[in-house]
């Protein structure tokens, strides 16, 4: 393969020298693992992700699945990724021993997804959604309820989906419509349609397990009276096998722009009897549990679209150093050789631009993992608690960032192929369609803006936006010390202040009128987010500026130079939009708020 | 029936190896390394045997540096018994690998010696063969299909002219070709296991060999780069060019 799925010496670098994951070692949970077992885990899913996922990328954007009969098919392809991936053991891999899993740290799960992602986003959702599903059953499912399913979906004989989007009803889930109605038995027959569901047939498992969020009858109105069911596709044996078909069925599937090997479809539950459901936990507390697995499933999301930037940005860096076009403004002889892109500045900085996005964006994703990580396994309670709340307030930018960002360098991969780029015999234009997904799914940008402006920053009192800014303040301290980074340090504190002055004068004016005040809550959130990217590049440059301080090897004194270049770029070209932003939000500038609809 | 493979720690194929600026030979530092393919299917080959009831034991053996103890990790993880690591800091020849090998087989007896058939670094091809000669057992090298049958086992080689099938007497060394297997990945599962498999350790000098370079490397430098071509006008043309400035033919 002549272009990598991601970069082997940055997975190192992030895994441990931004993150010290070796150090996770020290945790009893962690006991049995080691730094080898990290690493020999990473080369089989590498390995699986070159010769199972890579290997069909086009196939399956081509032959998007099909409904025959009620029946959904796809390329064989993709069972073959599936069983590959679950047969390695990763579908079980970051649950308990107990559980039949191997206990994997957060982030080392993380980056094996980052493999698959990077060599093929439409395949990787089936694992990516059933992790997801194994996670709440895990997290909230009765003793038996897990036995009955979490089991079927970690050795892969079945998948599972998450059923929240109705025809009706996407942002806003306070609304929805399916029902669900008490049967004598302690089941539930849970009548209604949902949307876009991802993954939601196949032919690649033996089974489909929806996790469903409907309401009871009777149910509190809004948010309060929603409740999540477990509704399999087929009634499950007692030794695990599919019995009974249940009463849920595709009624149609999307035809999307990207992501095209993933089924999407619309599910129709309860066309006769009802579809039989298991209610998991307790009744109208399902949105709740959902949402306790968001920050999870969020920066999945993210991860996906990191990975997706990082091949475009490994595409358009092969394509910039082989492609000879033209010479540059100061050679005068038409008869000498044409230089390859990368020598024109332009091509430079847009490949300096992916650079910042996709690295950025693996290691502000892989950051968020070590939060959630340390929420879960942090020695104290204190710090365990630290760890939620600063990962509660950064979820909604960890999931906008990366997703932003990554079409905006997909779009840049492009550029540099040019003509090419634009032509589907090479890959460009199929990541470019794969990323545009990300910022809709798993919550609208415009929602994650209004999460963080109206709910986030001031959740637990405000805690978690106070150790945010505890935790820059000690790394602006730190790279203080180091000459090269210096002056990146005093870019990032004057942010910050710019970045407290414009939350408080929000927030004041929400108090007046909280419609206005939340009106370009989106802006807030890009700017919230430039930060927290110069953050994570300031992280970065501290390592890299260390590492230069003493001699190394050439390959080293490259990476590490390429490190600093690029936390300079960030810092320097991308951080100062903030000013522009902060002056029309601190201003209250309403001019897209009193537009009306009338007038367009 | 006990098996023996050999795997060498190799630069990744994915690598491109560039020579050190001072041309004393290639420049591994900072190189990521991965255990030779064709070792690796020899690997795979093995425990496809014990897979089959056939072999009763893998023991997986690697002769250099201390960090090749990380290949016999990842050939216990694909499901070899146990491992022996020799470590030495000399840069070995095809010679001694092979001598500690033949040290190797007279510990442990095995009845068949399964090697790559070469390494993707040196790419010699020489230590399958060199161990044959040493210990006197039948060879079969380039071998894209093994059946073992009783003492015997009949082996397919790739050969230039096509497939030859012999027969050879147990015990006997095998080298495998790419074609003999597709090696499988190690799972999480066989990760965490190889972790409680042995590897003993010993040096050269504990097994009574001499590794000693017998030859000198004098210089490493990358090919010399392929100049652009160009288009000739005509058949005459480009016959003219053949003979009188590449004087390929007359
Ligand atoms: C390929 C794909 C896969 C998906 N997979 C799944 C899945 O597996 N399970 C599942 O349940 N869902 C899934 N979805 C649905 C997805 O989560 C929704 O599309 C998303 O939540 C947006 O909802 P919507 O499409 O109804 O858009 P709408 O809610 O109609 O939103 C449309 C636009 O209006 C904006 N908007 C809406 N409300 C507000 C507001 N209050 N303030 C400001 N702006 C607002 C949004 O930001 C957005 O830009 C998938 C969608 C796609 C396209
Ligand atoms: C759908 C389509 C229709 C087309 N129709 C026609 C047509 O009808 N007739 C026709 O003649 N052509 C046509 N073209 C070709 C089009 O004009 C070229 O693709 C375009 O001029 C770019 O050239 P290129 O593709 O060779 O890219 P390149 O020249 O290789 O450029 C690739 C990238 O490198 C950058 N770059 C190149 N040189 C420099 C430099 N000196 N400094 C900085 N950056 C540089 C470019 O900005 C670009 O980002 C078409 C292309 C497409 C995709």
């Amino acid at each position: 393969m002549s272009v990598p799925l991601l970069n082997d010496r940055d997975v190192e670098f992030l895994l441990y020298e931004f993150l010290d994951t070796e150090k996770l070692l020290e945790r009893p949970r962690y006991s049995e693992h080691s730094r080898e077992i990290f690493d020999a885990s990473l080369r089989t899913a590498k390995t699986i992700a070159e010769k199972y996922f890579a290997n069909h990328l086009v196939e399956g954007d081509e032959n998007e699945p099909t409904l025959e009969n009620g029946i959904v098919k796809m390329i064989p392809e993709t069972k073959v990724a599936w069983d590959a991936f679950a047969n390695a053991g990763f579908l079980a891999a970051h649950q308990d021993y107990e559980e039949g899993g191997m206990q994997m740290p957060e982030v080392i799960f993380r980056m094996v997804m980052a493999y698959v992602n990077a060599a093929n986003i439409g395949t990787a959702a089936y694992p990516f959604v059933a992790t997801g599903s194994a996670n709440l059953i895990r997290a909230f499912g009765s003793v038996e309820q897990k036995a009955k399913f979490l089991t079927l979906i970690m050795d892969g004989r079945s998948n599972g989906t998450m059923c929240l989007t109705e025809p009706g009803q996407g942002s806003a889930l306070g609304d929805i419509t399916t029902m669900a109605a008490p049967a004598d038995d302690g089941t539930y027959r849970v009548f209604g349609q949902k949307m876009f569901i991802s993954c939601a047939d196949h032919d690649i498992a033996g089974n489909v397990i929806h996790m469903v969020l409907a309401k009871i009858k009777g149910a509190p109105p809004g948010v309060k009276g929603i409740s999540l069911f477990i509704v399999p596709k087929f009634l499950v044996n007692d030794d695990g096998s599919p019995g009974e078909r249940n009463d849920v069925v595709v009624a149609g599937l999307n035809h999307k722009m990207g992501y095209r090997n993933t089924t999407n479809a619309a599910l129709n539950f309860g066309e006769k009897d009802g579809a039989i459901g298991y209610l998991v936990g307790e009744a109208n507390k399902g949105l709740g549990y959902m949402f306790q697995m968001m920050n999870e499933a969020r920066i999945g999301v993210a991860l996906g679209a990191a990975a997706i930037a990082y091949q475009g940005f490994n595409h358009s860096l092969d394509y910039a150093r082989q492609r000879p076009q033209g010479r540059l403004a100061s050679c005068k002889d038409q008869l000498s050789p044409q230089v390859m892109l990368v020598e024109h500045a332009d091509v430079r900085r847009l490949l300096l631009a992916q650079k910042a996005y996709s690295e950025g964006s693996l290691a502000m994703c892989l950051f968020g993992s070590s939060l959630f990580e340390n929420q879960n396994s942090a020695p104290t309670q204190e710090l365990r608690t630290r760890n939620t709340q600063l990962l509660d307030l950064l979820t909604p930018v960890i999931k906008s960032w990366p997703s932003k960002y990554g079409c905006i360098s997909n779009d840049m991969a492009i550029q540099i192929l040019g003509g090419a780029g634009y032509t589907r015999e090479y890959p460009v234009e199929q990541l470019y369609r794969d990323q545009r997904l990300n910022p809709i799914h798993e919550g609208a940008e415009a929602i994650h803006g209004l999460d963080l402006l109206g709910r986030k920053l001031s959740l637990y009192g405000g805690a978690g936006y106070q150790f945010f800014k505890e935790d820059v303040a000690q790394d602006i301290a730190k790279a203080k010390d180091f000459e090269p980074i210096k002056n990146l340090a005093g870019k990032l504190e004057n942010a910050m202040d710019v970045l407290e002055k414009t939350t408080q004068s929000l927030q004041q004016q929400m108090g007046v009128d909280i419609d206005r005040g939340l009106a370009n809550a989106t802006v807030y959130l890009d700017m919230f987010g430039r930060i927290v990217g110069a953050w994570i590049w300031l992280k970065q440059g501290i390592i890299a500026a260390e590492a230069l301080s003493s001699s190394l090897h050439e390959s080293d004194e490259h990476f590490y130079r390429g490190k600093l270049q690029a936390a300079n770029y960030y810092i320097e070209w991308e951080l100062p939009a903030i000013e522009q932003y902060a002056e029309l939000l601190q201003a209250g500038n309403s001019v897209p708020f009193e537009m009306q609809d009338e007038w367009f | 029936m006990k098996i023996l493979v050999a795997v060498k720690r190799v630069a990744d194929y994915n690598v491109k190896v560039r020579a050190k600026s001072d041309n004393t030979g290639p420049d591994l530092a900072n190189v990521k390394m991965a255990i030779n393919p064709f070792c690796e299917i020899a690997v795979e080959e093995a425990v496809r045997l014990k897979e089959k009831g056939i072999a009763t034991e893998i023991i997986v053996v690697s002769i250099g540096a201390q960090a090749a103890q990380e290949q016999v990790r990842t050939a216990l993880a694909l499901g070899a018994d146990r491992g022996i690591l020799i470590t030495t800091d000399t840069d070995l020849e095809s010679l001694a690998v092979a001598k500690c090998l033949k040290a190797v087989c007279d510990n442990e007896s095995p009845d068949i010696v399964l090697l790559g058939k070469q390494a993707i670094d040196g790419d010699n091809n020489h230590t399958g063969q060199m161990l044959g000669a040493l210990t006197g057992w039948a060879q079969a090298t380039f071998a894209s299909e093994l059946t073992i049958d009783g003492d015997s086992a009949t082996v397919i080689r790739e050969v230039d002219a096509g497939l030859q099938t012999i027969q050879i007497k147990l015990p006997a060394i095998v080298t495998a070709d790419l074609r003999l297997n597709e090696p499988r990945y190690a799972s999480l599962p066989n990760i965490m296991k190889a972790k409680k498999k042995t590897i003993d350790s010993t040096t050269p000098a504990d097994l009574g060999v001499d590794v000693a370079p017998r030859t000198t490397l004098l210089k490493a430098e990358p090919p010399a780069e392929r100049k652009a071509g160009i288009k000739v006008e005509d058949v005459a043309q480009l016959v003219d060019k053949l003979k009188n400035e590449a004087k390929v033919i007359s």
